[in-house]
């Protein structure tokens, strides 16, 4: 018996606590998105068409998508702030020590897009981003390995041949869109462009304006680039919102997959609660066939063997409802980031799942019980 | 108010049909006090078992109260036990976890009888049965005498017209065995019809009336009714 509840209660608990981890995981990846600000709008050159997954690795790019499309993309009137960014590594150098560095060239719009923090010095000047100016911003972990603790505002690197002028150095952040910030070199784009000699941009960063459209903005942009490129609309929109919702379905996923592994293990203590029940009958054969012979019909015995199975299992359940919110509230504990608490659904699936198991599994000892012939059942516990 | 006519019982084994019962005849008047003897293997707890519509016969007629139970389904023939017939097994079949008084109380759960009236009723058969301190303990606490005088009360407690009792003091010392028996013949005296399977000969010599079987066959019935049977032959 103790063996029943404990299978039971362990898949209850199972049940809630993966799901609680589950929707923890998710919640926590939405509070991150969130807090990137959730009104970003990214445009990628190509025409492939994608909800929110990555930018597509293989596809055409009939045209480039160049700094003028990026800078007509802010005539667009849910757009409130645009940053035209281009991406690539070269080697970054100050006396005898060089290294290759990640090189993003962007324009000064892109501190606020991405709250881009400033410890020393300033970042980009507003102005004409097709100006190319000798100017670089070191991510925090750069200017050390560079500068150490040696001031770098107003010092010179060189990026490739070319001579630079430090004008800032980058607060300590975290990655974001696969790059380290801490290792990189930030350049003005038009000067970024000169570097690779590319007239590519690699992502045009923008924020939607308040109040504005989002399916209509998108509209506006594949207007734009349409009307540029001869009626080509061969740009990617990618929004915030669109990636949320990818993420929300992926973890939704997950988090059903895990509660279905859980839930087997309600199938198991179902199994069980079989095997118990159908040695129980045979244990209690002789008093089958004495309710027998007082008077109880198939009907009664069917039913206490039910809801003895029924009880075992609404035990089980029970306990395990305790262990898992409690499992969740350690995981809480642990982990305060992770806001793990299970759904509404996997609790009471959880529970209805134990307590069906038990019934559906506790049917046949039931059934077998009611229908012992009740001489033979008398007879076999003499 | 109780006719077997032509009652066979055959129960196959492998393919061999074992006769358990042949061709019994038997007529029961309300009120009687029978034994059933006969040796190991002679049909008597098939009978028993029969006449307590725990079994049903390969062939033949059994009218239980003027009622034909020969096709009677499941469900009827557990009614008629449970408020009709009242059960007394050598080994006492009391359940090991309720207490004397809620074994008593069994059949009147299961009639679905009120709580009330379930309790008035046992305490007063536990008093009946000398038991009523012993109302709250369960079987493993009492003597074999007692945990008959709970079957018996048990028996009782749906107020039968028949009580059937297979080797009543079979598990029990002649004392305890003694009580036992004449607590069965006052509930005789009482009207109820008393049939008793025993292997004890003093104690089947007790009943009114005795019948013997041998190999699933009656061949003796020391008060069985001629004019019925003559009735029986003519029909």
């Amino acid at each position: 018996m103790i063996l029943i509840l404990a299978a039971t209660a362990t898949g209850v608990a199972a049940v809630i606590v993966l799901t609680a981890l589950g929707n923890g995981a998710r919640q926590f990846v939405v509070n991150q998105f969130s807090s990137m600000g959730s009104n970003l709008v990214i445009a990628l050159p190509g025409r492939n068409e994608t909800t929110g997954g990555p930018p597509p690795m293989f596809g055409s790019t009939p045209r480039d998508l160049t700094l003028n499309d990026a800078l007509a993309l802010k005539s667009a009137a849910g757009v409130a702030r645009l940053s035209p960014v281009v991406i690539g590594t070269g080697p970054v150098s100050r006396g005898s020590m060089s290294r290759d560095t990640p090189i993003v060239g962007t324009t000064a719009e892109l501190q606020r897009i991405r709250d881009l923090e400033v410890a020393q010095g300033k970042f980009l000047p507003a102005g004409d981003p097709r100006r190319a100016v000798a100017v670089a911003l070191l991510g925090h972990t750069l200017k050390q390995e560079i500068f150490g603790d040696a001031v770098a505002v107003g010092e010179w690197i060189r990026i490739q041949d070319r001579r630079f002028r430090v004008i800032g150095v980058l607060q300590e952040q975290g990655n974001s869109f696969d790059l380290d910030w801490n290792e990189i070199v930030v350049v003005p784009v038009a000067t970024a462009q000169q570097l690779f000699n590319t007239q590519t941009i690699f992502r045009v960063l923008m924020t939607q304006r308040e109040g504005s459209d989002l399916p209509e903005l998108k509209q506006e942009l594949h207007r734009i680039i349409a009307q540029r490129h001869d009626g080509e609309d061969d740009i990617t929109i990618l929004s915030q919102d669109s990636l949320m919702k990818t993420f929300d379905k992926v973890f939704n996923a997950l988090t059903m997959a895990l509660a279905a592994i859980a839930g087997v293990s309600l199938i198991v203590a179902g199994i069980l609660i079989m095997n118990v029940m159908l040695v129980s009958v045979s244990q209690r054969t002789g008093e089958v066939g004495l309710l027998k012979a007082l008077g109880a019909t198939k009907r009664q015995i069917l039913l206490l063997f039910l809801n003895e199975a029924l009880l075992l299992s609404l035990g089980g359940a029970i306990v395990g409802l305790l262990l898992g919110i409690t499992g969740s509230a350690l995981v809480r504990q642990l982990y305060p980031t992770i806001p793990a608490y299970a759904p509404e659904w996997a609790i009471f699936g959880g529970v209805s799942i134990a307590l069906s198991s038990g019934l559906l599994f506790g049917w046949l000892p039931a059934r077998r019980a009611a229908e012992l012939d009740p001489v033979i059942a008398l007879m076999g516990s003499k | 108010m109780i006719e077997l006519t032509d009652i066979s019982r055959h129960f196959t084994m492998g393919d061999q049909t074992v006769r358990a019962l042949d061709q019994i005849n038997l007529t029961i008047n309300p009120g009687e006090y029978i034994s059933l003897m006969g040796p190991s293997g002679s049909g008597k707890s098939t009978l028993l078992n029969l006449i307590g519509l725990l079994d049903t016969a390969s062939s033949g007629r059994y009218l239980f109260d003027r009622q034909d139970t020969t096709d009677m389904t499941d469900h009827k023939l557990a009614e008629l036990r449970g408020r009709h017939i009242g059960f007394v097994f050598q080994s006492f079949h009391l359940i090991p976890r309720l207490s004397a008084a809620d074994n008593v109380m069994m059949p009147m759960t299961l009639a679905g009888i009120d709580i009330a009236q379930r309790r008035e009723r046992v305490t007063k058969l536990l008093q009946r049965f000398g038991i009523a301190d012993r109302a709250d303990h369960r079987p493993s606490e009492l003597s074999g005498g007692q945990r008959q005088r709970v079957a018996i009360a048990r028996a009782m407690v749906m107020q039968p017209s028949l009580i059937l009792a297979d080797e009543p003091t079979g598990n029990l010392d002649q004392r305890s065995g003694k009580e036992v028996v004449e607590q069965l013949e006052a509930l005789n005296r009482d009207g109820i019809t008393l049939i008793v399977v025993t292997h004890d000969d003093d104690l089947g010599q007790r009943a009114q009336r005795q019948i013997k079987l041998v190999d699933g066959q009656i061949v003796s019935d020391s008060g069985a009714s001629e004019p019925m049977g003559i009735d029986h032959l003519l029909a």
